[in-house]
């Protein structure tokens, strides 16, 4: 019994910071309509922050809380409405998603310059070491007051949201801030208001939180993670239902560390710890699943011309322009630049399947690298480096992302975004942190083919820029054709589509299976790199989305912004280890340039091509002459049997 | 310019400001421009109504006229004042109160909280609001805590004039409000345009059915590729009514 109180006691705090940082990401969707990823990175900056003021240049408690909480904080949130969610208050989804993102990464490379992770930090915990009894549960001080802030928080809001004007006003400034304006309120202020509000429950879950785990960048921006089942639970708005959420998940959680063991799990350790760490993704990937499903969107116009898709003379001719540039570069550059160079051709031809998938499909998918990681233990498993193991990587990964389409074909833009993150962060944890390691245990072989001299540096990056060739051929061909036509008529109106009688989820779920199988065979690759050695931390779920924001950059629909993304994504840990004083340069880098095109939803290239277009005269020709007025002809009616039959 | 628009038969009230004057008003969306120069005065007190066939700029003109869509050139008045550049929330408070097209409520708020929402716009109490407008629509009191877009689209739209009977106005904009209802919900709709007029708010009201609009309407304006084409009493635009709706050029 006793047991049971007090793992229901640390269950109950658990929860109460789960249901913390969760109502902050709920108020942010509420008012802001955005879910913020960056919730949890906006609070590990509010510690840190909270830190220095107090423990690094020693001002009283009293008054480094408030200026953190109460003023740096709501300034902040000031700022990052004005500059970054101002201009993305219509885009799309996963265009707002990747703002959030960027700005995740922009405060992790911030924290990392200011506070060097090797340094050791300590905030020590809010009231002393007493404890205090509360009926028949023993909290300690600093457990009594997470629990008490969390209440006061909740009840707070819930006043707020439904007594107060300014609460009602921020509720509905998301749905229509021009009616907000004929109401004689302005929706900017509104606005302001509420992203200062959710920047103060950001720093409020952080500053309580650190002192219970500890202060570091990636375990605080993490934490909030857990949050997001907790959040979902409540639907994104009801705050009884995400608190109720939270403290549920605390709970299994705590009852599952300490009943796990002798319930006969403690014979398979692998499955507990993935079972205890996997707890909230796995509540997130099913409350998920659970939605009822959305209606159907209908198409809106957006402000991006769609890139020119090149013919098949012009894709091929480019591809054969590629190789050869490659070829040439083999034979000049050093061993080591050329092994970069296959990393970010390699990572490039992964990246093609996320132009597919996302830039033609519109869908959004977290979980990249999970298909490569796929691909890359099939093909050290199986074959041993011949064809028979890139097939096997193909279909494996294939095979996977079809299973992982099915329960969330109904999802769309934030909800498939969090589903395709949920099962990359359990299977990192229950799938490669145990199957692969931490620290690279499982050799994948290089391929070798037909006595190619594939096991040098020239060689394999020859090999590379081919298949990377051959990939963006067979993608624009894709494009061109009727599946691609199909494809982007689903990402412009999957409404439409369903009304032409398009069997909207069989599309899906082919491009879905399509484009992990593609991330399989580069994963198939991708573990030939270097020494041959992949490790469970190359293919984190964070990695996944700092591919897709780099693909954002360089043009979501583009074969060169596949390029670019892959290029950067090989080269810029390079030049980390090259200048290890700049810390956290990949993540800086990464986050501001999702964040200064986060209104630029053709990416760099579509940009690129518009300046082209503006600056050099048009070159096609103009328009034909109107036909002269036939006369006109009573259509014959036409009744095709497909037309006329129901399939 | 004004002799022109305010035919001799127009007695506009001598000495008092119109309640909205557009003088040259060039607006539009991006690079496409909806209003070539548009002239329109609606007196004070007075009901105007707006017609033309799809497409005319009618509801450009009412997003103008809100500050919502910001002229390129040409001058806004409202109540004898230069208001270019205002913002709609300003001229909301200064009671200028639209109605947009569709239905202008907050969905996801209560009956009684969209109505709490109402009292930023003009010096009124929540409990004024609430009673002024439950009085005058029963069946909004009876679903005061229900979600307001999930009531029928009558009921909605009425909520949404609630916020025209409670602020008294200075000028009333009104879209459409007509736009998929049942005739009988548009008539007592229309009654309650009718009896603000009444009361001396000035209106000026965007309508696609002619017929109801001139039938409660003290003038009429005429709108055709966004400029105004007929100005006058509604007897006498009924005329070019037909004309134009069905492709002339008047």
């Amino acid at each position: 019994m006793s047991t049971f109180l007090a793992l229901t006691v640390v269950g109950l705090v658990t929860g109460c910071i789960y249901a913390l940082t969760a109502t902050g990401l709920v108020v942010t969707y509420t008012t802001a309509g955005v879910f913020n990823f960056a919730q949890g990175a906006m609070g590990m900056v509010a510690a840190f922050g909270f830190w220095q003021l107090w423990q690094g240049w020693g001002l009283p408690v009293w008054l480094a809380l408030p200026l953190v909480v109460l003023v740096a904080a709501p300034l902040f949130g000031v700022l990052v409405e004005r500059f970054l969610f101002r201009r993305t208050q219509n885009a799309p989804a996963d265009q707002t998603l990747a703002v959030t993102l960027g700005l995740l990464l922009v405060l992790i490379g911030i924290a990392n310059a200011v506070w060097p992770p090797d340094e050791p930090r300590i905030l020590p915990r809010f009231g002393g070491e007493g404890t205090v009894q509360v009926g028949i549960l023993v909290l300690s001080d600093s457990q009594l007051v997470v629990v008490a802030s969390a209440l006061a928080v909740g009840i707070g809001l819930r006043l707020l949201f439904s007594r107060t004007r300014l609460g009602l006003a921020m509720r509905g400034v998301v749905d229509d801030p021009d009616l907000l304006a004929m109401n004689g309120l302005e929706p900017v202020r509104v606005q302001q208001t509420a992203w200062a509000l959710s920047s103060v429950l950001a720093a409020l879950a952080g500053v309580l939180l650190a002192p219970l785990v500890q202060l570091n960048i990636l375990t605080l921006t993490l934490l909030v993670v857990n949050g997001y089942a907790a959040a979902m639970v409540g639907r994104l708005r009801s705050l009884p239902a995400t608190a109720a959420g939270g403290l549920g998940l605390g709970l299994a959680i705590s009852y599952s560390i300490g009943y796990g063991p002798s319930l006969g799990l403690a014979r398979f350790p692998g499955l507990l710890s993935t079972l205890q760490q996997g707890i909230p993704m796995m509540l997130l990937f099913v409350v998920l699943v659970l939605l009822p499903s959305d209606r159907l969107r209908s198409g809106r116009p957006q402000q991006a011309r769609a890139p020119r898709v090149p013919g098949l003379r012009g894709s091929l001719s480019g591809a054969g322009g590629f190789v050869a540039a490659a070829a040439v570069l083999a034979a000049v550059l050093p061993t080591s630049a050329l092994e970069t160079g296959a990393r970010a051709l390699v990572l490039a031809f992964v990246v093609l399947s996320l132009v597919l998938l996302t830039g033609y499909g519109g869908q959004v998918s977290l979980c990249t690298l999970t298909f490569v990681g796929l691909g890359a233990y099939a093909m050290g498993k199986v074959g041993g480096g011949s064809l028979l193991g890139i097939a096997a990587a193909v279909l494996l990964s294939a095979a996977v992302g079809a299973l992982v389409a099915l329960p969330t074909l109904r999802l769309r833009g934030l909800y498939l975004a969090l589903a395709t993150f949920a099962f990359g962060q359990v299977m990192d944890i229950g799938f490669f942190g145990q199957r692969l390691g931490p620290s690279g245990s499982l050799q994948v072989d290089r391929l070798a083919l037909l006595g190619l001299p594939l096991d040098t540096a020239p060689g394999y990056f020859v090999l590379a820029a081919v298949v990377f060739a051959l990939g963006a051929v067979g993608l624009l061909a894709v494009r061109r054709s009727r599946y691609g036509r199909m494809l982007a008529a689903l990402n412009d109106s999957p409404a439409a589509c369903a009304t032409l009688g398009m069997r909207i989820d069989r599309v899906k779920l082919c491009v879905f299976a399509a484009s992990a199988g593609a991330a399989g065979l580069g994963g198939a690759l991708f573990g030939g790199l270097g020494a041959g050695l992949v490790s469970g931390f190359d293919f984190v779920t964070l990695q996944s989305c700092v591919l897709l924001l780099l693909l954002r950059v360089g043009g979501v629909k583009t074969v060169t912004g596949a390029l670019l993304a892959g290029t950067l994504t090989a080269v810029l840990p390079v030049l980390q280890q090259q200048l290890p004083s700049l810390g956290g340069l990949v993540f800086l880098v990464t986050g501001i340039a999702a964040l200064s095109v986060g209104s630029l939803s053709g990416g760099v290239v579509g940009a690129l091509s518009d300046l082209r277009s503006r600056v050099l005269p048009s070159r096609t020709p103009a328009p034909p002459p109107p036909p002269a007025a036939t006369p006109v002809v009573p259509a014959q009616p036409v009744v095709r049997k497909e037309m006329a039959g129901v399939r | 310019m004004s002799a022109d628009l305010l035919p001799a038969a127009v007695e506009a009230p001598v000495g008092v400001a119109p309640a909205l004057e557009l003088r040259g008003i060039r607006a539009g969306y991006g690079r496409i421009e909806v209003l070539h120069g548009l002239d329109l005065v609606v007196p004070a007190g007075s009901l105007m109504a707006l017609l033309g066939p799809n497409g005319a700029g009618k509801t450009t003109t009412l997003a103008v006229a809100s500050g919502k869509v910001r002229p390129t050139s040409g001058c806004l008045h409202v109540g004898g004042r230069h208001v270019n550049g205002a913002s709609p929330a300003a001229l909301t408070r200064a009671g200028v109160c639209r109605i947009p097209e569709g239905r202008g409520i907050f969905p996801n708020l209560t009956v009684a909280e969209n109505l709490k929402l109402v009292t930023y716009a003009a010096d009124v109490s929540v409990a004024e609001v609430t009673a002024m407008t439950y009085d005058r629509f029963p069946k909004l009191g009876q679903r005061r805590t229900q979600v307001a877009g999930t009531m029928s689209g009558g009921e909605q739209q009425m909520l949404a004039m609630a916020r025209a009977l409670v602020t008294s106005p200075g000028l009333l904009l009104l879209d459409e409000i007509s736009m998929g209802l049942a005739p009988l919900i548009v008539a007592e709709l229309y009654e309650l345009v009718a009896a603000l007029a009444a009361d001396g708010i000035s209106v000026l009201l965007v309508e696609q059915f002619a017929r109801t609009a001139l039938a409660v309407a003290d003038y009429a304006a005429l709108m055709v590729g966004g400029r105004i084409v007929r100005v006058g009493q509604p007897a006498d635009v009924a005329a070019f009514v037909d004309d134009v709706y069905l492709g002339g050029t008047t």
